[in-house]
């Protein structure tokens, strides 16, 4: 049993596509091909990927609650896990895989 | 069409990590959304129209008697407003691409975009081929997570608490992989840094759009100050940036 009609469901389907597409096709129409990109916004292009990535770790983290127990713990002690593992074995699979259990594991069992 | 093959061949090992990360939270949306009375079928074509983490998350909640268009808009827009971010780095890569580049900036997730931009096209493919696979194996996996979990989530008893956790991984990964570059690590900085004051000033809710905002101001004040150093490395470091 489906909460509201067919239809209804079938148009927010699509009015939630075309809006999500909307956000990413918002740079490609202001500089469509041929135009030429202004030095400014090339710049920004180059200099925004790193400082996405890093809001984007931030997003991420955003409903970890450091007042309230367990104080954000399960999280610091994962990422510190996925950092160290990344840096000295330079290994995408294994750092995500064995954050992510440890992470599973820190928020089932032990908090 | 030669050299697919090959192309999917080079991306897969890339697309390892979003393959985890988007079978888990991918089967999560399924689980969620079947709970609200949707098939797997209904799962996947939300997967194979919207195509979008949080976004779809957030969906789930629409499907209520007497919500309006406009709040569907207005909710979608909040989440996704930081996608606009992403075109900005890829406009020379993808002006580069014929007709396929809509169905990439249809593609343009958060994991996507993250690939896109900080993965070497190895030599011997070429890069239009390769990149457009990164981009559709994402989002064939988004799609058989999503109906994976609409299907046999409700009837496997499996605790998934904090597999998403998968995606903050990733994500780290890259940083931890962007900051091996000097002239990265002041804009990684500031992207942090923003976020971090944004949140605590705004609420988690809230807190995308000054965000975006923060960094981009940062960004311009700071360019004279950034052009110059990213001079300064480039004799020392062969970069790949998305803009190039």
């Amino acid at each position: 049993m489906l909460p509201i009609s067919v239809g209804m469901s079938f148009l927010i389907i699509v009015v939630v596509a075309l809006t999500t597409f909307g956000t990413r096709v918002v740079p490609f129409l202001l500089f469509p091909k041929g135009k030429t990109i202004p030095p400014i916004v090339r710049y920004l292009g180059r200099v925004l990927t790193p400082a996405v990535i890093g809001m984007l770790v931030i997003y991420c983290l955003k409903s970890v609650s450091l007042m309230k127990n367990p104080h954000g713990l399960p999280e610091l002690i994962a990422c510190a896990m996925v950092v160290i593992l990344h840096v000295w074995k330079r290994n995408n699979f294994l750092s995500i895989g064995v954050g992510t259990v440890l992470y599973m594991f820190l928020v089932q069992v032990v908090f | 069409m030669g050299g697919y093959g090959k192309a999917f061949r080079k991306a897969f090992p890339y697309t390892v990590p979003v393959l985890t990360g988007y079978l888990f939270i991918g089967i999560a949306f399924g689980v969620m959304y079947a709970e609200k009375g949707y098939s797997f079928l209904w799962a996947g074509l939300m997967s194979l129209l919207v195509y979008a983490g949080s976004g779809q998350y957030l969906a789930v909640n629409f499907f209520v008697p007497g919500i309006s268009l406009f709040q569907v808009i207005f909710l979608t827009l909040m989440v996704n407003i930081r996608h606009i971010f992403y075109g900005i780095s890829l406009l020379e890569k993808f002006n580069r691409i014929g007709k396929k580049r809509w169905y990439m900036i249809f593609g343009l997730t958060d994991e996507t975009y993250s690939l896109l931009c900080t993965t070497k096209v190895p030599k011997e493919v070429d890069e239009e081929k390769f990149l457009f696979a990164i981009a559709l194996l994402d989002q064939l996996y988004w799609i058989m997570g999503s109906i994976i979990g609409a299907l046999a989530g409700a009837l496997i008893p499996f605790n998934s608490e904090g597999i998403d956790f998968a995606m903050t991984a990733l994500f780290l990964v890259i940083f931890v992989e962007q900051w091996g570059n000097r002239q990265n690590r002041i804009p990684a900085v500031i992207g942090v840094v923003a976020a971090v004051v944004c949140l605590l000033v705004f609420g988690a809710d809230s807190f995308a759009l000054p965000t975006m905002l923060c960094i981009v101001v940062v960004l311009f004040i700071g360019k004279s100050r950034l052009d110059k150093t990213e001079i300064k490395y480039e004799s020392e470091e062969e970069e790949e940036t998305c803009s190039q």
